[in-house]
């Protein structure tokens, strides 16, 4: 099982992605924006920063990376599992790799803070996360109000897509912990092999940083894709 | 080949909130000018070759559906000169 964490020029989570995964003793492998070999990764991270300074839109210029091409074939050609970071969210999106997109916060402001989410939908791509569970994550974006039209944000309650939502510390959807006007407060969202989060389980990693519950988000995660990986072969 | 260029003129669908517009807005009434809205959009300014005015409006309303805008939260408009 090896993880391909992709840098693009203005990421600036990359390394602690890597760092996190070693930390958790998962084999890695840095990938280049640039490049298109994927054959030796079994699974994906698009890590959060400010790929092309945030020019255009976030993510628009990322998006179209010979490293996306790539990522888009092997999610066609062999469902490869990708999870998608704060910017990497919003490259999967700008992609038309998840529905939906990011807009500028509500206040108009950079939001850096701790913030309680609720597991909304149990998925399999994250064996051990329950329903109704409480996750404490920092965020740190300008961009991650997401959106999506009506009709679309229904169709993506119905059929479970909805991941994450931001909650109060008691667990309940609360417009005043809306950190930046998301619709229905989604924080994360997946469809097929594909998730993403706007906050950063890689800062979360231990207790004496705060929370521990990256950890466990990216441990579930790590489940979720040595359970499938067992039932392929 | 003739040359045209194109502005591309990108703007927030009216159901997406602006908080740049809104800031900007606050801060004209605040300066004292009568003004109902304030929306901020994004102008692209494209030169290309091509046959014909309305050939290189295709091209350029391709990249803009492209990449230029995102159809989900934006709208675009094209407009044509010869360079």
């Amino acid at each position: 099982m090896r993880v391909g964490v992709v840098t693009f020029p203005g990421s600036n989570c990359d390394c602690d992605t890597l760092e996190a995964f070693e930390f958790l003793d998962v084999p890695t492998k840095h990938l280049w924006y640039a490049d298109t070999d994927l054959t030796d990764v079994d699974a994906v991270v698009l890590p959060g920063g400010f790929s092309y300074g945030d020019y255009l839109r976030s993510g628009a210029l990322a998006a179209k990376a010979p490293m996306m091409t790539a990522i888009r074939d092997a999610i066609q050609g062999r469902d490869l599992p990708v999870l998608g970071i704060c910017n990497g969210f919003q490259i999967l999106t700008e992609a038309g790799l998840l529905p939906g997109a990011l807009r500028a916060n509500r206040h108009g402001q950079f939001r850096c803070a701790w913030q309680t989410l609720r597991v909304t939908n149990e998925s399999p791509l994250f064996l051990g996360l329950s329903e109704g569970e409480l996750l404490r994550l920092p965020i740190a974006h300008a961009e991650g109000s997401y959106y999506a039209p009506a009709g679309t944000l229904a169709d993506l309650f119905m059929s479970r897509e909805v991941w994450l939502q931001y909650v109060d510390d008691r667990g309940d959807l609360n417009t005043l912990t809306n950190p930046n006007g998301s619709l229905a407060n989604i924080a994360g969202i997946t469809r097929g092999n594909v998730a993403a989060l706007m906050p950063h389980p890689e800062r979360a990693l231990e207790k004496a940083f705060g929370s521990e519950d990256g950890r466990r988000l990216l441990m579930a995660w790590l489940r979720g894709l040595q359970e499938r990986s067992a039932h392929a072969s | 080949m003739p040359s045209f260029r194109v502005l591309v003129t990108v703007t927030l669908k009216p159901e997406i909130l602006d908080p740049a517009g809104q800031a900007t807005h606050q801060v004209l009434q605040h300066l004292g000018y009568a003004v109902d809205n304030v929306r901020i959009g994004r102008i692209v300014t494209l030169t290309v070759e091509a046959d014909d005015a309305n050939s290189a409006r295709g091209v350029a309303e391709r990249m803009a559906q492209d990449i230029l805008a995102n159809p989900i939260m934006e709208s675009f408009e094209c407009q044509v000169d010869l360079s």
